[in-house]
């Protein structure tokens, strides 16, 4: 074929795999299989009484309940929600530290695979069922869910700190190790100080995400602004769940807001 | 002997700063501690040690009796086919809302530069809709449910869906935005549908995009889905948390070694589906 023949030749049409095809097919038939074995209910849903059950029920939440005394229980509940989540945060990123260092192989390969399986474990139980395992030893309250924060989070820091530590460059400690400095500062002053400003990011993102999951923990009984929605809920105390509800709609928008302005006043 | 008059030890120049960063902290701190009710020595109490001690032995040997593990087979796949419901129902939502919000497919900012009052205007209210879907937690979603749909699978199909609705409807008009808009603009310019435009113009550009951030999702349905158990809504859930209340730690044991497979088969196979699809 001419060279100028094939520059307007159309592209051939794809090529659909065999392989890819039998996916495409099993992803179907997951699909279809998921829909036939569940036990759904869609009659709850689609009959003209349960349309008129769901109205009722939203209608019930309506109005708020707005006395000075509840709004100053929902405000407490939320300052224990945001401590919760720092404090958290602050324990995570101090074992993420102390766990990076091994995890980043420092300490041979033996102790690298096993911190790197540790962290995996634990990052991989999401923190209600920490908190729910947690609230045996710690009790009903804010200071399980805050353990359960520091539990997963540690998982998921340590994890990308040992990334960070790995990525930097180990000439600075080498030369530094080479002129006759200590292992513990070489790494302090060489090696920490390249790995810490993504460090902290990577820690400011993981508090913004764990404002929003402390505010849904206390479902399981571990404080905060959750705890509150179930306990109202259960008694049907509708007016009060939805002002839980608002504070918690609010706490999440104020979060986002706050980590786009941060994050637009850095990258200045 | 003062610091100074030895000049081996230089006085440390940051002291000032130190010094002040050390009270900043105690003082941000201590309302925090007494908020969070951050009391550890709970944990050394006497009576807190030895329920903990007898929980965590009884991890030991996780419960492996067959018509036990038959029930949590059961119950994963309740898991699995709950996240995969839901996000079959999330993506019907989703895929209109996507093309309804879609900027790039206004015909009237073509030439002006400039969107008609009634297209901006459904697709603000739009936008509205999706945030309101998504920023209600998907367990707070669930909770409500269960009260209207009883407990059980339900529920939890329907809180992914509303969800993860809200989710894949921003997340999708977000892409098809930042894709090269010439080949779209091409094809209105010269009379195309909007819907022959999307599907010539935008997608082949972000089709794989959009199938890795499907998948990433559904990855995270399946954690959403266990999670969700724990207020009723069926699944995984739902079973670790009756044996969670009986304190029975080997049930919490064996679901507990599940659950982490199950989390890392979904991620294997979400990596794979990844690469093969986009």
């Amino acid at each position: 074929m001419k060279p100028h023949q094939s520059a307007i030749a159309p592209a051939p049409p794809p090529v659909i795999r065999l392989s890819t095809l039998v996916l495409l097919l099993g992803l179907l038939a997951l699909v279809i299989a998921s829909f036939a074995t569940l036990p759904l209910q869609w009659k709850a849903f689609f009959t003209f009484d349960a349309l008129r059950t769901v109205r009722d029920f939203l209608g019930g939440f309506a109005p708020p309940e707005s006395a000075p005394g509840f709004l100053r229980k929902t405000a407490l509940a939320t300052a224990e929600t945001i401590a919760m989540s720092a404090l958290g945060t602050a324990i995570a990123a101090a074992a993420g530290i102390v766990l990076a260092v091994p995890a980043s192989g420092r300490f041979g390969g033996g102790a690298k695979a096993f911190t790197r399986m540790l962290l995996n474990v634990s990052r991989s139980v999401p923190e209600l069922v920490w908190a729910s395992i947690l609230l045996v030893a710690a009790g009903l309250g804010p200071f399980a869910g805050t353990l359960a924060l520091a539990f997963h989070t540690s998982g998921v820091l340590g994890r990308l700190f040992a990334d960070a530590l790995e990525n930097t460059s180990p000439l600075p400690e080498s030369s530094l190790r080479q002129n006759g400095a200590q292992a513990m500062p070489a790494f302090l002053y060489a090696t920490l100080p390249q790995a810490l400003p993504q460090m902290l990011s990577y820690t400011l993102y993981r508090w913004e995400n764990n404002i929003r999951a402390a505010a849904i923990l206390g479902v399981v009984g571990a404080g905060g602004l959750g705890q509150m929605l179930k306990y109202h809920l259960s008694l049907f105390q509708m007016h009060q769940a939805a002002t839980v509800i608002i504070a918690m709609l609010l706490l999440v928008a104020f979060v986002d807001a706050g980590s786009f302005a941060l994050r637009r006043l850095l990258m200045r | 002997m003062s610091a100074t008059a030895n000049p081996a030890i230089p006085s440390d120049p940051a002291w000032r700063g130190r010094v002040t960063a050390i009270v900043l902290t105690l003082v941000v701190l201590w309302p925090l501690l007494s908020w969070s009710e951050f009391k550890p020595w709970i944990l050394l109490d006497a009576q807190s040690l030895q329920a903990t001690g007898m929980f965590l032995a009884s991890f030991l040997p996780p419960a492996h009796a067959p018509e036990f593990l038959l029930l949590v087979a059961e119950a994963t796949w309740q898991t699995i086919a709950i996240a995969t419901a839901g996000m079959t129902l999330a993506l019907i939502g989703a895929v209109p809302l996507t093309i309804l919000i879609n900027e790039r497919l206004s015909v009237s900012r073509l030439g002006t530069g400039r969107t008609g009052a009634l297209g901006r205007s459904v697709r603000q209210l739009m936008r509205w809709l999706l945030v309101l879907l998504r920023s209600v937690p998907e367990l707070v979603w669930a909770l409500l449910l269960v009260r209207i749909v009883g407990l059980g699978p339900t529920a939890g199909v329907l809180a992914i869906a509303l969800t993860y609705c809200g989710m894949l409807g921003k997340v999708y008009a977000e892409i098809l935005e930042s894709s090269d808009p010439h080949a779209s603009d091409a094809l209105l310019n010269n009379g195309s549908g909007r819907l022959a435009a999307l599907l010539y113009g935008a997608l082949p550009e972000s089709a794989s995009e959009l199938v890795s951030y499907t998948v990433y999702r559904w990855e995270c349905a399946i954690r959403g889905s266990v999670v969700m158990g724990f207020v009723g809504a069926g699944g995984l859930g739902q079973r670790m948390d009756e044996s969670m209340k009986m304190l029975a730690g080997g049930e919490v044991a064996t679901m507990l070694i599940i659950f982490v497979l199950l989390v890392a088969g979904a991620d294997l196979v979400s990596k794979l589906l990844r690469r093969r699809l986009a």
